[in-house]
């Protein structure tokens, strides 16, 4: 029993009640609050990764209590090493966006003085924001797969209220789209979760993951139940063509929210894709892994064209993202150990590129209040600074050589191109297919940048001021993590290396196939 | 010589809570009768609540001392097992907060026999000083002691009575509103013809069921199912006609169209309490009938309630989505769930062992929906227009901004209507489904895959009802607030405990649902008595 992982949960709760119970007209102290519990959390975290032995247990820092026995459920959590850098990354990105959205609810005006969005309580958003962080550390460290549910679930409605009484003019459209869509994909789940419960063969029934792997044998149970996990996940991830609520969720969401939905929530989605439906089904996996890839390989490309033409710059973003995440959910099915901790890693890389680009976007928008890239120009002039971050982002948003996308899209690609299943060489083409998008992704992002930052300066933007020492705090530590990983992807991938070894071992991808292909070339 | 008649054993101690409430509503008649009008609701209020809150400390006394009896009471009219005494714990306490909001000044009529408008009406208005019918205290009394019997009723004939003292006083009661007088007469009268109409089915069945089995009490029936060759047509007939009469009580689908109207019509408080209280006795009743009665015959009836379930969870689910009216979208939410109920009376196991487990899981849901929903009738007493409740939906826009709490509170009681995880109702949801595809994967269950289909519509409807509970979030929080918007009326001592209790319960079921999963276990566990 290690009492960490409760204790990361619990430090964010105490944070949110504190503020939320803070007197009236205490915006500021909110504020401040909410940027220390978040700080305190990822130092917390820090110090605990450090115990972490990777290659040790796969499961560590485990707690487990008896939460509710009637129906077999526990409180059991703890990390592997895919999980700990997600968790990572959660706590990594919280206090920056804190610290990004530390205007957001007081009312957004442009630069003439309208009111774009309309002052909201301040407390409420920042509280919302300490309880999902609580939920997102709690969705990553859960064992029992019934509290991943719950988690899983319940993280919705924080999310749901910060787009849908902070965001932009459609937001609440965009909100409840979001909320009812992942909901729908939620309850398949429970019924698979419900039926996994009651089929398993275990000793005694139990909702523990790792107990379950390898309970259920029968084929035809297996892709029912497998169904049931992916088709939610596949509308978390989110992948073609159930991803049409993401542009619209990201696009209406305040910049910081948009960075954690897309950053992280959207990583549940193929976190539970490696956790559980590989594990838990490995026979139906290996039989659905074809209709997935194709999924994978249209998403990839389907996002990267439709991002080209889009106007609005965080919808932009979003469609490069469901692109990123055709590529990750491509990794998790090539059924390699390569490809596999490329896509771990990739979670993990996206994140910081993504969030970077989207609090640059963000702090774009601000100044201009309009998200339409042609209504900038020539920013580069009068904020070089910001344009500096916007380009830094953007290439890493386009995996450059250096920066940490690189390694990951990389290590996908090459795990699908030498990947010991299906040895009839379709995931071959896959991967050869996939890496055309990284032709696109230099489209997109590069015109991008192109028509927002350079060429004449725009009249409205001739008044834009450079990032302010908050709003360079923001970013800075984004980009450093950025670079650094891409020079130096050792300390990451040492950690995820381990526990996807786990999923290829239990997963038994045919070692025949391997030697098969090994002479074949 | 003429032989002796022997007298009636009656188990004074075990039908004590009974006892207690149909006492105190003959006192109460009596009140009426020779109280003078400035005293009646002073003495009516202590009277009221502390019969309950007696009657449901004799529940808990017996519980706690063991002596959970294992035959019926009453020769063999009642039966007060397990099952029965934690229903009738969940109504008295669901009953007992409802009579905190009848308390609540304005909710009825002064004088319900003046025409609405007329100068009648005024003078009486004017004679009351606002104070209503104060005969609503033991109307309700009367209501909740047919609810205490109706569940716990071993032959149809006591089942058939306690039916008609339940709802009779709920015919009245709903005809009683302040405001809005024609809608609620409207309402009264609706629900007495339709209800009559049931009662009559119920009836009937019975007859029918009478002449098929050669007896009227529940085990009885199902020795002679066991027997028989269950295709008889005086049985077939029978057991429809009872279905009828039972499924209407819980508003399930085809035979819930009196729901939206009467919940709409009747003052808030009697709506709280034939959402909370009618639905938990209604669902016992059915549990009774269906499991002990006709326990042989299943491969009978289940086909027939997979479809009424299915089709009670769609019609309700979609039907919501349209309405305008506060109080008529939490009816139709109403009908969705008695559909989820369904699903969880569809679990029936081939033994009486097994289906602990799924009673288990329908006690909970009862206790933690029936809270849940008078809590959120509370609230909707107090959001008003100067003509009465805000029942539109569109005057409920941007509450969020003008009562933050207070929108808070009933979106969270939404969340749980909606099954939202770390909130009561998803565990309710949860345990329903859970029992369904536990019986579904038993070896021999003759609807096995059906089960799992049943949890889909379920699951499907789930979602659909999810959009409507979150269309009035969107509303309360992301809109922007009218200019003329409703009132928030101050609330009384009692409708604060209502809706502090029903949030606590809510929330903490929610976060630790075993506290009352553990009591729910324990009086499944001593099952019905058969």
């Amino acid at each position: 029993m290690s009492p960490w992982l409760p204790i990361l949960m619990a430090v964010p709760v105490v944070g949110a009640v504190v503020v939320a119970l803070l007197p009236k007209g205490s915006d500021k102290l909110a504020k401040q609050v909410t940027l220390l519990v978040s700080l305190l959390v990822l130092v917390l975290t820090g110090v605990m990764a450090a115990g972490f032995r990777p290659g040790g247990d796969r499961f560590q820092f485990r707690a487990e209590y008896d939460w509710i026995p009637s129906f077999g459920v526990k409180f059991a959590v703890g990390v592997d090493g895919v999980a700990l850098v997600l968790i990572a990354l959660s706590v990594v990105l919280v206090p920056i966006v804190v610290l990004a959205s530390w205007h957001d609810a007081d009312g957004v005006k442009t630069a003439d003085g309208t009111l774009i969005t309309p002052k909201r309580s301040v407390k409420t958003y920042f509280s919302l924001l300490l309880v999902l962080e609580a939920m997102m550390i709690g969705v990553f460290a859960a064992t029992d797969i019934f509290l991943f549910y719950v988690f899983f679930e319940a993280m919705l409605i924080p999310m749901y209220f910060m787009i849908g009484s902070y965001g932009g003019a459609q937001r609440s459209y965009a909100a409840v789209k979001f909320l009812l869509y992942s909901l729908f994909g939620g309850l398949l789940m429970l019924v698979a979760v419900i039926g996994l419960y009651f089929v398993a063969k275990v000793d005694t029934r139990t909702f523990m993951f790792p107990e379950l792997i390898g309970a259920i044998q029968d084929p035809t149970t297996q892709k029912w139940l497998f169904a049931g996990f992916f088709i939610a996940f596949a509308i978390k991830a989110p992948l073609w063509p159930v991803h049409t609520w993401l542009p619209d969720a990201a696009a209406q969401a305040p910049a910081g929210a948009a960075v954690l939905l897309v950053g992280v929530l959207d990583k549940v989605g193929t976190f539970g894709m490696l956790r559980f439906c590989l594990e838990l089904f490995p026979d139906a996996a290996k039989a659905f892994t074809m209709p997935i890839v194709v999924l994978a390989v249209i998403s990839i490309l389907y996002g990267a064209i439709v991002a080209i033409g889009q106007t609005d710059m965080k919808r932009l973003i979003a469609y490069t993202s469901i692109s990123h995440f055709g590529f990750i959910v491509l990794g998790v099915f090539a059924m390699s150990e390569i490809a596999q901790s490329g896509a771990a890693l990739y979670m993990v890389n996206h994140g910081f590129a993504t969030g970077a680009l989207f609090l640059a976007a963000g702090f774009l928008i601000a100044r201009r209040g309009s998200p339409f890239i042609g209504d900038y120009g020539g920013v580069q002039k009068v904020a070089p600074v910001l344009a500096g971050f916007f380009l830094v982002a953007g290439l890493a948003g386009l995996s450059l050589p250096g920066l940490s996308s690189f390694v990951s899209e990389f290590m996908v690609m090459i795990g699908t191109y030498q990947s010991p299943a299906h040895g009839s060489g379709a995931l071959t083409v896959a991967a050869v297919i996939s890496a055309l998008a990284v032709i696109l992704a230099a489209v997109y992002i590069l015109w991008m940048v192109q028509r927002a930052m350079n060429g004449p300066t725009a009249e409205p933007v001739k008044a834009f001021k450079d990032l302010n020492a908050r709003e360079v705090l923001v970013l800075a530590p984004l980009v450093a993590l950025i670079i650094g990983f891409g020079f130096f992807p050792k300390p990451l991938l040492d950690v995820i290396t381990p526990s996807v070894k786990e999923t290829v071992t239990n997963v038994k991808v045919p070692v025949s196939t391997i030697a098969e292909k090994g002479t074949g070339q | 010589m003429n032989p002796a008649i022997p007298a009636p054993t009656i188990e004074y101690g075990t039908l004590a809570p009974l006892l207690v409430v149909f006492g105190a509503a003959v006192i109460g008649v009596l009140v009426e009768a020779f109280a003078p009008r400035y005293l009646r609701k002073a003495i009516h209020v202590p009277l009221t609540l502390l019969s309950l809150a007696g009657a449901f400390a004799l529940v808990l006394l017996q519980v706690l001392r063991g002596q959970v009896p294992t035959a019926p009471a009453a020769m063999g009219a009642v039966a007060v097992d397990g099952p029965s005494l934690f229903i009738w714990g969940v109504i008295l306490v669901l009953s007992f907060v409802c009579v905190l909001l009848i308390n609540d000044e304005g909710h009825f009529v002064a004088s319900a026999a003046a025409v609405p408008g007329s100068a009648d009406e005024e003078e009486a208005e004017s004679v009351s000083g606002g104070v209503g019918h104060t005969e609503v205290y033991p109307l309700v009394l009367f209501a909740v002691g047919g609810m205490l019997l109706f569940p716990a009723s071993h032959d149809l004939l006591m089942m058939f009575v306690a039916l008609e003292v339940m709802s009779l006083p709920l015919y009245l009661l709903c005809g009683l509103a302040r405001r809005r007088r024609l809608l609620s007469q409207e309402a009264s009268m609706k629900y007495f013809l339709l209800g009559a109409f049931s009662s009559a089915f119920f009836l009937y069945g019975t007859a029918m069921v009478y002449g098929y089995a050669g007896t009227v009490t529940l085990p009885g029936i199902n020795r002679a199912l066991s027997s028989g060759t269950g295709l008889d047509p005086l049985l077939m007939i029978g057991f429809a006609l009872l279905g009828v009469g039972l499924l209407f009580k819980i508003g399930a689908a085809p035979f819930h169209a009196w729901k939206p109207d009467v919940y709409q019509g009747a003052p808030t408080p009697i709506t709280a309490l034939m959402a909370s209280g009618t639905l938990v006795a209604a669902v016992g009743a059915v549990l009774r009938v269906f499991w002990v009665g006709l326990g042989n015959l299943d491969w009978n009836w289940r086909p027939v309630i997979w479809v009424v379930a299915a089709l009670t969870m769609i019609v309700g689910s979609i039907l919501a989505i349209t309405q305008t009216e506060i109080k008529r979208m939490l009816a139709y939410s109403s009908i969705a769930h008695a559909g989820f109920l369904l699903v969880g009376v569809m679990a029936t196991f081939g033994s009486a062992q097994q289906n602990a487990g799924s009673l288990k899981a329908i006690l909970f849901y009862l206790a933690v929906y029936g809270i849940t929903t008078v809590g959120a009738f509370a609230v909707v007493t107090l959001v008003r227009d100067p003509g009465g409740e805000a029942g539109h939906l569109s005057r409920w826009a941007g509450l969020g901004k003008r009562a933050p709490v207070l929108a808070g509170v009933f979106a969270f009681f939404l969340l749980a209507f909606a099954g939202i995880p770390l909130t009561s109702g998803f565990f309710g949801k949860y345990a329903v489904f859970a029992a369904a595809l536990d019986s579904g994967t038993q070896v021999g269950d003759s609807m096995g895959g059906w089960m799992t289909g049943l949890v889909v519509v379920g699951v499907v409807a789930s979602a659909i009802a999810a959009f409507f509970y979150v269309r009035v979030i969107v509303l309360m929080f992301f809109s922007e607030p009218a200019a003329d918007g409703p009132a928030i009326a101050v609330p009384s001592m009692g409708t604060v405990a209502v809706i502090a209790v029903s949030l606590l319960v809510t929330v903490g079921v929610g976060l630790y649902p075993e506290s009352v999963l553990g009591v729910a276990d324990d009086a499944a566990r001593s099952l019905f008595i058969r």
